[in-house]
C-alpha cells in the first residue's frame, strides 16, 4: 500500500500547476479549467486524509466540493458567454470591469 | 505492485495537467483535463473510494467538461493568445514563483504526514457515504440544493437575450 503522504504530495503539485496556469494564462476558458485542476487537487488530498483516518467524512465533502464545482463552472461560463457576446473578445487583460 | 500502478497513474497526472497549462490551444487543454480527471478517479480507486471514481467520471469528466467543451466551440477561441502580451515581464514571474509554492507545500507534507500507523480500512461504497450524508451532512447537503438552484436561476438569467 502507497502511504496516504505521496497522494498529499501530488495533489500538492497538482494545485501548483493549476495555480500557475491561473496566473499565465490569458484565455479566460484555460484559467476556469485550470482552478478546475486546483479543486481536483484539494479533492485528492482529502480522498488522501480520509483514507488516512478511516472515516468517509473526507469523501463526503468531497461529494460538496464537486457539486459546488458544477455550480461554479455553470454560473461562470455564463458570464464568460456573456462577456464575449458583448465586447467580442475573450482576453482577460480586456476585462477589468464587471459591467458593460 | 502497487507502487508501479500509483506511479504510472502520478506520471499521468502530472503530464496532463501540464498539458493544459502549457497547450496554446484550449480544446486540447480541455482534453488533457479530462486525462486529468480520468487519472485523479484511478488514483479515488486505488484509495478505496470507489463511489466517488464513478462519480467523478460522471459528474466532472462528463458533465462539467461537455460545458467546457460546448463553451470552447460557442466562442471559438485559439486567436485570443497570440498577440502581443502586454504583461509578460510579469507571467515569466509566474512558473519559479509556482516552483516555490510546491517546494513549500511538499515539505509541509513531509513534515506533517509520519509514514506509520496504517488505519482501518474505509468503506469506499455508498452506504457510509450515504449514512453520513443523511444524518451529520444533512444541513450541507439541503445548503447544497439551493445553491444548485441559485446557479440555475443565475445561468438563466445570464443567459437570456436582451432586447
Amino acid at each position: 500500500m502507497v502511504s496516504e503522504s505521496w497522494y498529499v504530495a501530488l495533489s500538492a503539485v497538482l494545485f501548483t500547476i493549476g495555480v500557475v496556469g491561473v496566473v499565465v494564462r490569458r484565455n479566460p476558458l484555460v484559467m476556469f479549467m485550470s482552478i478546475e485542476l486546483m479543486l481536483n487537487a484539494a479533492n485528492l488530498a482529502f480522498v488522501a486524509f480520509g483514507h488516512r483516518a478511516g472515516s468517509a467524512d473526507g469523501q463526503v465533502v468531497v461529494l460538496f466540493v464537486m457539486a459546488v464545482a458544477a455550480a461554479e463552472v455553470a454560473v461562470g461560463l455564463a458570464i464568460i458567454v456573456t462577456v464575449f457576446r458583448v465586447r467580442r473578445r475573450l482576453s482577460v487583460d480586456d476585462l477589468s470591469l464587471m459591467r458593460w | 505492485m502497487a507502487w508501479v500502478g500509483f506511479v504510472t497513474i502520478a506520471a499521468l497526472a502530472v503530464a496532463s495537467a501540464l498539458g493544459l497549462v502549457l497547450k496554446r490551444n484550449a480544446i486540447h487543454g480541455a482534453l488533457f483535463l479530462v486525462v486529468n480527471l480520468g487519472a485523479v478517479a484511478a488514483l479515488y480507486l486505488t484509495l478505496g473510494a470507489e463511489f466517488l471514481a464513478a462519480v467523478q467520471v460522471i459528474v466532472y469528466a462528463g458533465a462539467i467538461m461537455v460545458l467546457f467543451v460546448f463553451a470552447i466551440m460557442v466562442l471559438i477561441p485559439g486567436k485570443e493568445e497570440t498577440g502581443l502580451d502586454p504583461r509578460r515581464g510579469w507571467r515569466l514571474v509566474a512558473p519559479p514563483v509556482g516552483a516555490l509554492l510546491a517546494l513549500q507545500l511538499l515539505l509541509v507534507v513531509r513534515a506533517g504526514l509520519a509514514p506509520a500507523a496504517p488505519a482501518a480500512a474505509v468503506p469506499g461504497g455508498v452506504e457510509p457515504i450515504a449514512r453520513l450524508l443523511f444524518t451529520r451532512y444533512l444541513f450541507p447537503f439541503e445548503l447544497t440544493s439551493v445553491l444548485l438552484l441559485a446557479a440555475m436561476v443565475g445561468v438563466l438569467l445570464l443567459a437570456r437575450r436582451r432586447s
